[in-house]
């Protein structure tokens, strides 16, 4: 059963086009990898799935959701989708606890001790149990990425959207972010994420889908980096690695 | 009264001083609740009411205090409302403050970075609950500093009320002149006493700017 | 009630010499009080402790006192000092001291802004500091705060207002006359109201169009000013 499907998806800012009619999909407990080089359109299409952005034409539907119908109920989409930001994007103003707290208490009303029941779960799964009293500030980066992980993964969403979540990153600290996502993975989650970590890319998506000018390329198993069947995925790959 | 400055005089001005204040703050919270509409009106959502507010605020910013006071005070009466010097005074400074702290704090929310405001929707979280929650906790600290200092021209401009008959400091003290007539001494220690009342509220605004940007720069550091 | 204008009207060339006396109070004093800030800003950034604290200290005094009462201080102060001058010379003096402070602050932070570099760069070809400040400085810093400057002047030609009150027969002192003729005061200062706003704007494009001609850099790279 897939639970996004994009079908000729076209978006243009202004005069430039973006994406000249994309479509997949992805099934649910699937992982899939959206790569490509930058301008490509793959964070365009990324963004489109949780309407940050509105679409020109086609169709996208997510859990069930007509993203791009006037009378979608924009509340419920959000409920179902969790997304991660390249740049965390954590409100500097609230604690970590506080953070991931203010979604299931003020959208989901849930009872405030719940809400902490399931922060402490959420930060023991991204390995940060000991910071919910710190503010953003106090974390390093990794630190603050997996923060907005478990802020996200507390909406328990259906489907997770990971936009470049380690570019700002160095490498030391990009590593324990995706172990947290590798687990995550592993514990049945559908994700998109769109990556530049080539390796990570092989070793977790059931999927990959190549981007190039605002097109799906080339799409296929996580076996279609060993072997690309276009030049433009092979330079792609050789320049990535 | 007597014809040199005496210890009368001193109290009458004090009590100027306490009107002055008490004008200010008036303004400051009609206003600040203004303002604030001001401020919603500037990025609602609905085109008309964005283009009301602007207009709003390009003329009240295009009118100098002195005539909107006037419109105020000599134009109301003639439509049949009977308004006070005080009641003048005030509404005119509420019009007029609302127009400048209204921008002040637009800037401010706009300043608060569009990541954030995705950040709050993805989360489902209401316009609502965006502003209030995540957008304006921290437009509060951005608004601080410019907000203080534009007490400062609030306090100052309260002098305006004099010319039209409200007894705050500057009128206080132009009676006074009235029976001594020593213009340049009275219009001194005038000066002297908005100084007072006036440089504190500067020196803070100029101290929360600069922990503003001392904070700024820390945030910067740690997320580069 | 309906408004009527026709008695203000039939007076329109006393108003209209009124918001040509603010006009020409706005330009002159812009000017004088451009110069006489960034003086000020160079003495406050100067190495020389007297010039600094003093050039601190008129800036600190003019901006925690009411234009108001500095304008009766400069108004009574020359006139007790034996110097009997025109209402329209007094207006000037106060305006300019006036708007200089406020211009001082704007430029200091346009000097403060332009990088250490660039002050070494300038010493280190040998210019002085005057040429410094001359050739190196003062367009960028000015380019900088241009937008606070024009602001800063709008407010000025809105001040200017206040010096009816020493009876300069600008545009509010005009209209203070024709309401106590005509008894429509309402009327009066609304449309009076009306020219300052049409005057601000048209202050706001003028700034616009000299920023364009003394900034060319800004206009090849089309960023607004």
């Amino acid at each position: 059963m897939s639970i996004v499907v994009l079908d000729n998806v076209k978006k243009s800012f202004g005069a430039v086009t973006v994406l000249h009619g994309v479509s997949f999909s992805v099934e649910k407990g699937q992982v899939m990898a959206l790569i490509g080089a930058s301008g490509s359109g793959k964070s365009t299409a990324l963004r489109c799935i949780d309407r940050l952005e509105q679409i020109d034409s086609g169709r996208i539907e997510v859990c069930g959701h007509q993203v791009a119908s006037a009378d979608l109920d924009l509340r419920k989409l959000r409920l179902d989708v969790g997304i991660v930001f390249q740049s965390y994007n954590l409100f500097p103003h609230l604690t970590v606890e506080q953070n991931i707290t203010l979604g299931p208490v003020s959208v989901k009303r849930m009872p405030k001790s719940e809400a902490r029941k399931i922060t402490a779960d959420v930060l023991a799964k991204v390995g940060l149990a000991d910071k919910a009293s710190a503010y953003p500030e106090q974390l390093s980066g990794g630190q603050q990425q997996r923060a907005a992980i478990a802020r996200s993964l507390a909406m328990q969403p259906k489907v997770m959207l990971f936009d470049e979540v380690t570019s700002a990153l160095d490498p030391k600290l990009t590593g324990e972010v995706l172990r947290v996502i590798e687990q995550l993975a592993d514990s049945g989650m559908t994700m998109i994420m769109v990556t530049h970590e080539m390796n990570f890319a092989r070793r977790i998506a059931d999927r990959i889908v190549f981007m190039h000018d605002g097109r799906v390329h080339e799409q296929g198993g996580a076996e279609i980096l060993s072997a690309p069947a276009t030049p433009e995925l092979r330079d792609f790959v050789s320049n990535e690695l | 009264m007597d014809t040199a400055l005496n210890l009368n005089h001193i109290g009458f001005l004090l009590d100027g001083a306490l009107w002055t204040l008490v004008l200010s703050l008036m303004a400051f919270l009609g206003g600040g609740l203004a303002g604030f509409a001001v401020a919603m009106g500037r990025i609602a959502p609905q085109r008309i009411i964005r283009i009301l507010t602007t207009g709003y605020v390009q003329l009240v910013q295009g009118t100098p205090l002195l005539v909107i006071m006037f419109v105020i005070y000599f134009g109301l009466p003639t439509l049949g409302f009977s308004i006070s010097p005080l009641l003048a005074a005030g509404l005119s400074m509420t019009i007029y403050v609302s127009a400048y702290l209204g921008e002040i704090w637009r800037g401010a929310i706009q300043s608060v970075p569009r990541a954030q405001w995705e950040a709050a929707e993805c989360l489902a979280l209401s316009r609502g609950q965006r502003m209030f929650k995540v957008i304006l906790p921290q437009a509060i600290r951005i608004a601080t500093p410019p907000t203080v200092g534009f007490s400062v021209q609030i306090i100052k401009n309260t002098s305006l009320a004099s010319v039209v008959g409200f007894v705050e400091l500057t009128r206080a003290g132009q009676l006074i002149n009235n029976s001594i007539f020593e213009p340049f001494m009275i219009y001194l220690i005038i000066a002297g006493l908005y100084f007072c009342l006036c440089f504190p509220v500067s020196l803070l605004s100029r101290r929360l700017e600069r922990t503003g940007v001392a904070r700024a720069q820390r945030i910067e550091l740690v997320s580069a | 009630m309906i408004l009527d204008f026709t008695l203000i009207i039939a007076r329109w060339q006393m108003l209209m010499d009124g918001a040509w006396l603010t006009v020409q109070l706005a330009a002159v004093t812009t000017l004088t009080g451009f110069l006489v800030g960034t003086l000020c800003a160079v003495a406050r950034r100067s190495r020389f402790r007297l010039a600094a604290s003093t050039a601190g200290l008129y800036v600190e005094a003019i901006r925690n006192t009411p234009f108001l009462v500095q304008i009766f201080l400069v108004y009574f102060g020359l006139s007790s000092l034996g110097l009997s001058l025109s209402a329209v010379t007094v207006a000037i003096i106060a305006l300019t001291i006036n708007v200089g402070a406020y211009t001082a602050e704007i430029m200091r932070a346009g000097f403060d802004s332009i990088h250490r570099g660039q002050w070494e760069a300038a010493e280190t070809l040998g210019l002085t500091k005057f040429q410094q400040y001359w050739h190196v400085a003062l367009r960028p810093a000015m380019e900088r705060v241009y937008p606070s400057l024009s602001s800063q002047f709008i407010l000025l030609m809105l001040a200017s207002s206040v010096t009816s009150q020493i009876s300069t027969e600008e545009l509010t002192a005009a209209a203070n006359f024709i309401q106590s003729e005509t008894y429509r005061p309402l009327e009066t200062y609304l449309l009076i109201a009306l020219i300052y706003v049409a005057l601000s704007l048209a202050m706001r494009v003028v700034f616009w169009g000299i920023g364009m001609i003394i900034f060319p850099r800004r206009r090849r790279l089309g960023t607004s000013l």
